[in-house]
């Protein structure tokens, strides 16, 4: 009987350093819904498109290319480390093909790439490289950011500095704080940018104003990550959006910027979230450094994971080359931006105009994405909660969870928690 | 050419993964005759991979469903599945499972169940700071936890003299390792030597163990797959959760990539069994697990668990299930009987048995890295630098000649 407990106590003592973690911040709203009886209860957390009945929606351009894959999959075989050699140089075509000087990148071999685990996973595993390769362990992020990516870089053994970004007063960007904080920053600093359709806030700099970034990004020598998770939901056009990315490309070809990094990700652009795909790529100084680099990735990705998951892969590589489906995706994503656009307006006028909410709506209608930093209290978001409207504690709501039949309801808690 | 910040002198090439490295050496390799003995998935009668009918079946199943969809997993994965797969392993009348005292959490495959071991046992584990492998083991073992700031210890397994099992080896190290140390162990079909001990020797390496309170960690990726039998390919696992309950925690990395066929769709989960119940520590395990996955992956990927998970809780497909490893673990029996009759009928020098005392998809042949070389060079077979074969690679096509080639590298060295 003593041996037993005495045993018991020194084995669970092996453990005596493992503390509850408190709940993920957005993923644990979604588990509060769940749990929520109310009829009318509404979820603004996650980041994940809803159609206008609520309900997942598996675009037509996925189907048909799911459809084409059951037909012409012979095996579930390992894919390469790095994804297969097909995604990889469907992937260049899709992101550097249509800009001049990003397919001058790839033509002279300065642009590796490899399949990501969706988003996070690329940044994960670029995050792990510049820790592994890069002196400096020092990256700039944007005040506020995805809450994630500190714990992303972090974790991976970086130290995280925020930037001035959003301007709480104007519900806008603080470019004059923001060019000030890059200004400082020690030379060779990681920074990362939000490609477009900033999260949490949708505020993102005018074209204007990244020019004015990127010229502070180039004086001051950084090393830029690029996050791309919300491509298509600024203007509705996937290669529109993509001229953050070509501006960057153009810094390069200009020899004004010797790297960047970007991490890309599928999962709402193509509603594949749960499948895990997406890419990331590092632009190297030619074809040299890239076979060694690639070399490195590979050694970073074998012992976390050995290889991607394949089924959201080869569904990428269908609709990325097939013309018809393809055409069908670009339908599919603007079907998506103008719900999303329709919703921004349908709350704004029932805030202003039905309910004559007092406070400033304007950004509503200017933030871009899939998310709107509303602005309010951490007090008025809990009381939202009670009245079975989740969102995050920052105020942060997803758009994407309005659609005609709760804007009504969800104005009229907006305004009685801001009224009361 | 363009400078770039990242020193050169700080991204040498590295050579390629020796497991990739072969794969890419053999595709690009244009001989007709040649022969793929080294990457370790399942190949059929015809040399080419196999889709098993029950996951056939589970896909059309899937795509079958309207609420089929491509939404976010929970962070610890789909619940279906890794409660189905903790049955699996366990057995679904195991006593850890009615004493409630496993977590699951789904991972990229058995790679990232072995990650997230590493990772929560650098953070968590107050034993000692050595995980023991076995010599050898997977290459990716060492830098799973290497890379995770683990120190590697190995311990004997492979008699490279007798092809035998080293039990005093192993047993001494055990004893010798300090007290808590993590062990990692082939639950089955042991990577890459094929050789896994008998029960009663099972029996006192797990003694061994417990008397030393250590971690016992089990890479599960072969279960079904060494004797056609999940349950008898589970004895080691079971074993331990009747011998450590009420003493001992465990950890078991599972992998459905080779059983299931899985490979490329990344479908694994990790499993931690208390030595007790204990309510208030396995939710803060949980909780640390989730943790891990969310600050590396968000969530796992759907599609490979969706599959899994159908064919274990579909009584149909399970049982067709059990008929896929059936079918694929006595044609690679056959195969090795095959190759051992046909070295034994050329006369090749040395001892041949071990080729049938060995289980599951490998098999260390025994032939050193200059005749693995040979092999690669001179006859277009391509098998791993230790001497590890995959048994799956064979087929009635290619088993004679491969056996000849076998037989005349060695004949070669002899001559040496």
């Amino acid at each position: 009987m003593l041996k037993f407990s005495r045993a018991f106590i020194r084995n669970s003592s092996v453990w005596a350093s493992v503390q509850q973690a408190p709940a993920d911040k957005i993923l644990g709203l979604t588990v509060l819904y769940n749990k929520d009886t109310n009829p009318s209860k509404i979820n603004l957390g996650v980041g994940a498109y809803r159609d206008n009945d609520g309900k997942p929606w598996i675009l037509p351009s996925v189907v048909a290319a799911e459809k084409v894959l059951s037909q012409t999959e012979e095996n579930k075989e390992y894919v390469p480390i790095v994804g297969s050699p097909n995604f990889n140089s469907l992937i260049k075509k899709f992101l550097y093909g249509a800009s001049a000087s990003g397919q001058s990148l790839v033509d002279s071999g300065r642009v590796v790439t490899s399949q990501g685990i969706s988003g996070t996973g690329a940044l994960k595993v670029l995050a792990e490289f510049t820790k592994s390769f890069y002196p400096i362990r020092k990256v700039l992020v944007p005040n506020p950011t995805w809450a994630n990516h500190i714990a992303i870089l972090e974790k991976s053994g970086l130290e995280t500095e925020p930037y001035r970004y959003y301007d709480y007063e104007s519900n806008g960007l603080d470019v004059t704080g923001l060019l000030e904080d890059l200004r400082k920053a020690q030379e060779g600093s990681v920074i990362l940018l939000h490609a477009c359709c900033h999260n949490p806030t949708g505020v993102d700099p005018t074209l204007e104003q990244w020019d004015e970034i990127l010229e502070v990004v180039s004086q001051k020598k950084l090393l830029p990550i690029l996050d791309m998770a919300y491509q298509g939901f600024r203007t509705g056009d996937p290669i529109e959006d993509l001229a953050i990315l070509y501006k960057f490309c153009d810094l390069v070809a200009a020899g004004k910027l010797d790297n960047f990094m970007l991490s890309q990700s599928f999962a709402k652009n193509m509603g594949l979230y749960g499948e895990r795909v997406g890419s990331l790529s590092i632009v190297t100084s030619g074809e040299e450094e890239s076979v060694r680099v690639k070399s490195q990735l590979e050694k970073v990705i074998r012992p976390i994971y050995s290889s991607p998951p394949s089924h959201g892969s080869k569904l990428v590589e269908i609709v990325l080359s097939n013309p018809e489906i393809y055409a069908q995706w670009l339908k599919d994503v603007k079907v998506m931006n103008d719900r999303l656009v329709d919703m921004r307006a349908l709350l704004y006028d029932k805030l202003k105009n039905t309910y004559k909410n007092p406070l400033n709506w304007e950004h509503l209608l200017q933030q871009q994405g899939m998310f709107c930093y509303t602005g309010l209290s951490p007090e008025q978001v809990s009381s939202l909660i009670d009245k079975s409207v989740y969102l995050t504690g920052d105020g942060r709501i997803s758009i994407a969870g309005i659609y005609e039949k709760n804007v009504d309801y969800l104005a009229k808690a907006i305004h009685e928690v801001t009224t009361a | 050419m363009a400078s770039s910040g990242f020193s050169i002198q700080n991204i040498p090439q590295l050579p390629p993964d020796p497991l990739f490295g072969l794969k890419a050496r053999y595709t690009a390799d244009t001989r007709t005759n040649k022969v793929d003995l080294g990457i370790g998935a399942y190949r059929d009668q015809d040399g080419k991979p196999w889709v098993l009918p029950s996951v056939k079946l589970a896909e059309k199943a899937i795509h079958e469903d309207p609420a089929y969809n491509h939404e976010y997993l929970p962070i610890a994965g789909l619940q279906q599945f890794t409660s189905a797969a903790a049955k699996v392993i366990l057995g679904s009348d195991s006593k850890a499972l009615k004493d409630d005292k496993v977590v699951s959490v789904q991972t990229l495959s058995g790679t990232g169940a072995l990650h997230v071991a590493a990772l929560f046992i650098k953070r968590f584990y107050k034993g000692s700071g050595s995980v023991y492998i076995s010599s050898p083991t997977w290459a990716n073992h060492i830098q799973v936890f290497e890379t995770q700031g683990l120190k590697i210890e190995s311990y004997p397994y492979w008699n490279y003299a007798t092809k035998e099992l080293d039990l005093k080896g192993f047993l001494g190290a055990i004893n010798s390792a300090p007290e808590g140390s993590v062990f990692l162990l082939h639950a089955c079909a042991h990577n890459p030597t094929g050789l896994d001990p008998t029960r009663s020797q099972w029996t006192e390496i797990l003694g061994a163990i417990k008397k030393k309170n250590h971690l016992a960690l089990f890479d599960s990726a072969y279960q079904g797959f060494a004797s056609g039998s999940l349950e008898n390919d589970a004895f080691a696992v079971r074993s331990a959760i009747d011998s450590f309950d009420g003493s001992l925690p465990i950890l078991i990395c599972q992998s459905f990539a080779k059983n299931v066929g899985m490979y490329g769709e990344r479908a694994g989960v990790f499993h931690y069994v208390s030595a007790t119940k204990d309510a208030a520590l396995q939710s803060a395990v949980l909780s640390q697990l989730q943790k891990i996955t969310r600050c590396e992956l968000s969530n796992p990927p759907a599609y490979g668990a969706k599959i899994v998970s159908k064919i274990l809780n579909t009584p149909e497909l399970y049982a067709q299930w059990e008929r896929d490893l059936v079918t694929m673990s006595s044609r690679i029996k056959e195969m090795r009987q095959t190759l051992r009759s046909e070295l034994e009928s050329l006369g090749t020098p040395g001892t041949w048995d071990h080729i049938t005392t060995q289980q599951g998809m490998f098999s260390f042949t025994g032939l050193s890295k200059p005749q693995v070389d040979s092999l690669e060079k001179d006859h277009g077979v391509y098998l791993v630098g230790s001497g590890r074969a995959s048994m799956a690679g064979f087929n009635l096509g290619n088993v004679k000649a491969v056996a000849k080639a076998i037989d005349q590298v060695v004949r070669e060295a002899s001559k040496l």
